[in-house]
């Protein structure tokens, strides 16, 4: 793509550079733990070395003599250890019940440990090793309980966690659209199909960290390390410090990475900012690796058992889902997202018009899940995408026309999505053409040439190719908050409660607010993410700051042109009628102008809320071409293609930026990563030698198109969120096209990921059975 | 992660080294440090002093002579990538070690730290079994030499007593016209190898193989000489044919060190392709 800087006129749509990069390549990034602060002292965390088990006593006595530790808490020092409650537990953000709160983790575990890398206490010391060395002197006697490691069969069968509860399985979600029974009764063809994928999870190239500092005087917290939502993990920590909203401040920084998983509020958000008060003195913690891949929320991790019923000419009937999502040991702040996803998502773009899913939360000795990229999506499309090419095979119908002919039809849009209990939140498809976006991606793939080499061995290795549909969910309410002021050097700030991860939000949010301003880039100044900007903020998550903010930034510019308007009017003594905003001057009609500048110190400035319940759909299609070398079991990508119709393009280099990056990662999840467990509980893919995420080399041959047909219907901008839409499909398509390649084999693949053993293993067990057809 | 409280010295001498590691019972030799900072980090082992070899002089030499190539200790893999003559002096020395780790560690992994750190997935130790390299240390008694054979005892564990400094390693020369095959299969370019198979032998007048040799790494506790291929294809004419077979062959001897069986059973697959393609490969043989 080619750079085009910045010209004069509109800047959305213009591919322009990010504004974020120069300072980030030249090192002047700020993370948190670039920031030191006077008398600051160090924190790290003891975490349970064991799966499931009863606490029976921590001695700390020995760590606290140490010299240069100056506090070791345990559950025993914090507040309500004594009452019935019991300590501070970690709130659930999204979709909270209360029939949920007994899943909730204490903030230090108190009578048992749930997984390995609970944290069970906390060292503060004058240096981060000494903190370190100090966790080696404190006495954890636990004892062991048998660890409840897989959710099959709901977690029947496996150790109960939670006294009194009578299954693992604590909590579910139900969707239903029309009438899946009587689409199933008299069906002409069925088959149903158990599929999993497996545990992985973003891994951000910051770990996570977090630096608190108390001031005893006016009795304010300040923390540092706030991504992602530091408005609603402020309200958490005020909440739970016992302090009012407006004495907790949360400073965003550089961030390296969410993904949706950093930035959550964690047990060591409030052990850092509660030892920090305790203290009186700055404490800082920054994560390791080691603990970043324990402590970091985990996701996907579902099994799912899922029928279709369909006609003799492939128009689908009906689907019914029933799926496990392993949740790991307690419902965090957002466990409830991917099985609410993977009980509504699970249709995607296509036409079903009678679906009921029963998917059930189940508690495990693993670590606590959370969102992740396309969170209840990847696996979703993974499940359909992948029954629908074993439907159309056992159809006799071409996997492109199956697909054709049961996607969703502009005219059939707006469209309802399956409503989920408890706690609904109705959705419905907005707009677009699926079938179209399938054909430009057919077109770009070339799918009619590479038809040929399907299953075909050429210089040793299999070609396979697969092609599927997707949408993508975005712009989550309920609303977000910009402020725009007029500065007197004629500058206007920018302030919003997005927050800044990594995907370009401040380069955006610039286009769109120099657009509404009509003025030049550099003539915009952006601040994002901390809770002293504006009121109330929502920060970045399912692809919403866009639309949220953009929407926003477009409001807060319209008041602030009436304002300047208003304000020059009285200078100029001409009515305001007869003045217009042009370019950054006013003109009257008579022919005087005025600059901004002449509007220095008349407090020019304007808050605005954008509200929204409504998500927008970024949809499309990917296609994948493989090879395989069936001795190795070795998957190589050579060529892949994601199109997707975003509504509105603000910058194309960053979403594309963000599409082949969201495509690696999905790749990342059906190829390479992998939380592996053993029988009891302990994580064997701890450090990045064992937990692989994709490398610069592993797959350079990604293309990605984004277009503009369908704008949202439901606000201004017209923009959809985008930024997950690229790794949603890709398990779906690997699985496809492995099978594709290997049909010789009678490969089927129902498991993620599609490591080189697994696929080595499938190999022999299409052979042998192939064996045994040859001499029977 | 952090580093556990230790010492650090930097001797200018073998002498001092040998001295310092034979004062404290638990010092410990850091050469790139590519493998033991990890192993630090991880507070796997807390030695008291690191001695260094950073200010050894000449440790760091490629000696390119009549009958051998000597590597020193501190020879980097950038800069066996890097050496100009290295590649034809030594053609499957210089590809295995291609495929050695990414750029970040490869500028700072060492020859010696390799063949010390003893990992049986390593490139380097594999290719000093397979041609009887012959290791060179400095301990209390003075300088020796040790085989390859003779080195590896099991997974990071060689026959080098604590005092002990590996100074280098000679290299016979290698053949003119000697072919060779290479193969490894790792998950991701430069993870160490899942399995990898090196092979090379002589060409005859006979057309017939010679000095034939065969190694594994990455399936069983060292290095694996796979004598039973060697001993079925000496003196043979190679054909496909032979390959595939001297494949199911090395299968035989090897035992990857893996707790799943059925990991196992793909590493040991692996080496039976591996051998039959490198094999084709040395003897340019289509591959088909
Ligand atoms: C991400 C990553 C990927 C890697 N991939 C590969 C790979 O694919 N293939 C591969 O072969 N290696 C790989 N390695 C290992 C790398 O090559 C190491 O550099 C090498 O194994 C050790 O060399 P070093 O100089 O770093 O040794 P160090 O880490 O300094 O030392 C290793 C051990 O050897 C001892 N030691 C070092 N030098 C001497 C000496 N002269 N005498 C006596 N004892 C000594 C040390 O005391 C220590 O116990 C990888 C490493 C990393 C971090």
């Amino acid at each position: 793509m080619t750079i085009v800087k910045p010209v004069s006129g509109p800047v959305v749509g213009q591919p322009i550079e990010r504004l974020e990069d120069l300072r980030l390549l030249r090192g002047e990034g700020r993370y948190v733990d670039d920031i030191h602060l006077e008398g600051m002292l160090h924190g790290a965390v003891l975490r349970s070395p064991m799966a499931h088990g009863r606490i029976l006593s921590v001695d700390a006595t020995e760590a606290r003599a140490m010299p240069g530790v100056h506090a070791v808490i345990t559950a025993a020092d914090l507040p309500g250890h004594d009452h019935p409650d019991g300590v501070p537990t970690i709130p659930i953000r999204l979709f909270p019940n209360p029939g949920m709160d007994p899943f909730r983790q204490p903030v230090l575990a108190a009578e048992r440990v749930r997984y390995v890398g609970e944290p069970v206490a906390f060292v503060v010391a004058d240096s981060p090793e000494l903190a370190e060395d100090a966790l080696d002197l404190i006495a954890l006697d636990i004892e062991p309980l048998p660890a409840a490691v897989t959710s099959e069969n709901r977690g029947e069968g496996q150790p109960a966690l939670y006294e009194g509860q009578p299954s693992n399985r604590v909590w579910g979600y139900n969707a239903k659209l029309g009438d899946v029974e009587a689409a199933f009764n008299g069906a002409p063809y069925t088959r149903r199909e158990r599929f999993y994928v497996h545990r992985h999870t973003g891994i951000t190239m910051e770990t996570r960290g977090v630096l608190s500092q108390w001031d005893p005087v006016a009795g304010t917290m300040t923390s540092w390390g706030a991504a992602k939502v530091p408005f609603q993990n402020r309200k958490m920590l005020a909440q739970l410090l016992g302090l009012d909203l407006e004495k907790v401040q949360m400073i965003e920084g550089d961030a390296g990475g969410s993904f949706g998983v950093r930035g959550e509020f964690f047990p060591e958000d409030f052990l850092v900012p509660f030892c920090a008060r305790m203290l009186n003195r700055p404490v800082k913690w920054i994560e390791d690796r080691r603990e970043h891949l324990l402590a970091i929320s985990h996701a996907r991790d579902v099994h799912c058992d899922i029928e279709i019923a369909c006609e003799r000419d492939g128009t689908i009937r009906g689907m019914r889902v029933r799926a496990d999502v392993n949740i790991g040991a307690y419902i965090r702040t957002s466990t409830t997202i991917t099985p609410r996803n993977v009980s509504m998502f699970v249709p995607g773009p296509y036409r079903i018009p009678n679906f009921a899913s029963d998917v059930a939360m189940v508690v495990s000795n693993k670590s606590p899940t959370g969102t992740y990229r396309g969170p209840g999506r990847f696996e979703s499309d993974f499940f359909r995408e992948r029954l629908f090419d074993l439907v159309a095979g056992d159809l006799g119908i071409d996997r492109v026309e199956f697909r054709r002919h049961n996607l969703l039809r502009s005219d059939e849009l707006p469209h309802p999505l399956p409503s989920t209990a408890p706690d609904p939140h109705d959705s419905e498809l907005d707009s677009g053409d699926y079938g179209h976006m399938l054909d430009l991606c057919l077109a770009k793939f070339g799918w009619d040439e590479k038809k040929r080499l399907s299953g075909k061995r050429i210089d040793g290795r299999y070609h396979g190719i697969a092609v599927g549909c997707f949408i993508e969910g975005g712009a989550a309410g309920p609303a977000e908050n910009v402020r725009m002021v007029l500065e007197d050097d004629g500058k206007v700030s920018v302030y919003t409660g997005s927050s800044a991860v990594g995907q370009g939000v401040k380069t955006i949010l610039t286009q769109i607010a120099a657009d509404a301003m009509e003025l030049p880039m550099e003539r915009l100044q952006l601040f994002h993410g901390s809770t002293t900007y504006v009121k109330e903020g929502f920060g970045s998550f399912h692809s919403r700051s866009t639309v949220m903010a953009g929407n926003a930034a477009l409001i807060a510019a319209s008041e602030l042109r009436s304002q300047i308007l208003a304000a020059a009017s009285e200078l100029m003594q001409a009515p305001v009628e007869q003045l217009r905003y042009e370019a950054g001057t006013v003109c009257s009609e008579a022919g005087a102008t005025m600059e901004l500048t002449a509007l220095a110190g008349r407090g020019i400035a304007y808050e605005a809320t954008f509200r929204n319940s409504k998500h927008t759909y970024t949809n499309g299609a990917h296609a994948v071409h493989i090879a395989v070398d069936a001795e190795t079991g070795k998957i190589e990508i050579v060529d892949y293609v994601g199109i997707e119709d975003v509504g509105r393009k603000i910058n194309p280099l960053t979403l594309h930026g963000q599409a082949v990056g969201s495509i690696v990662q999905g790749l990342g999840g059906a190829l390479l990563e992998h939380f592996v467990y053993d029988g009891e509980g302990q994580m064997l893919s701890g450090t990045l030698a064992d937990y692989l995420v994709p490398l610069a080399t592993d797959f350079p041959n990604i293309r990605s198109q984004a277009v503009e047909l369908h704008p949202s219907p439901f606000h201004p901008l017209g923009a959809k969120g985008a930024g997950e839409g690229g790794t949603i499909p890709v398990g779906g398509m690997l699985g496809n096209a492995l099978a594709d390649a290997l049909a010789d084999f009678g490969v089927q693949p129902r498991d993620l990921p599609l490591s080189p053993a697994r696929v080595w293993h499938m190999v022999q067990q299409g052979r042998a059975s192939a064996g045994r057809a040859g001499e029977g | 992660m952090k580093l556990p409280d230790l010492d650090y010295c930097a001797p200018a001498s073998l002498e001092e080294v040998v001295a310092l590691l034979s004062a404290n019972a638990d010092a410990k030799i850091i050469s790139g440090g590519q493998s033991l900072m990890p192993v630090l980090a991880f507070r796997l082992n807390a030695p008291s002093v690191l001695v260094d070899l950073g200010r050894l002089q000449g440790l760091d030499r490629i000696e390119i002579g009549a009958d051998h190539v000597r590597l020193g200790a501190r020879v980097r893999w950038i800069d066996i990538e890097r050496h100009p003559a290295l590649r034809t002096a030594q053609p499957l020395l210089v590809a295995m070690i291609d495929h050695v780790a990414h750029t970040q560690v490869r500028n700072r992994g060492t020859v010696g730290g390799s063949l010390a750190h003893a990992d049986p997935a390593s490139e380097m130790p594999g290719f000093a079994r397979l041609v009887d390299a012959v290791i060179e240390v400095f301990g209390e008694s003075g300088p020796r030499e040790l085989s390859a054979e003779d080195f590896f005892l099991g997974p990071l564990e060689t026959v080098l007593e604590p005092t002990d400094v590996l100074t280098g390693v000679r290299l016979p020369a290698w053949p003119a016209g000697r072919r060779w095959g290479f193969q490894e299969v790792a998950r991701r370019r430069g993870d160490f190898a899942m399995a990898g198979v090196a092979v090379c032998f002589d060409d005859g007048t006979d057309g017939a193989v010679h000095d034939m040799r065969a190694v594994a790494i990455g399936a069983g506790s060292t290095p694996v000489r796979l004598s039973g291929v060697e001993a079925f294809l000496e003196g043979r004419v190679l054909t496909a044919e032979l390959a595939e077979a001297a494949g199911a062959t090395a299968g035989q001897e090897v035992s990857p060190m893996v707790e799943d069986a059925g990991e196992a059973d793909y590493r040991r697959a692996l080496v039976m392709t591996l051998t039959a393609r490198t094999l084709k490969q040395a003897a340019g043989l289509e591959q088909e």
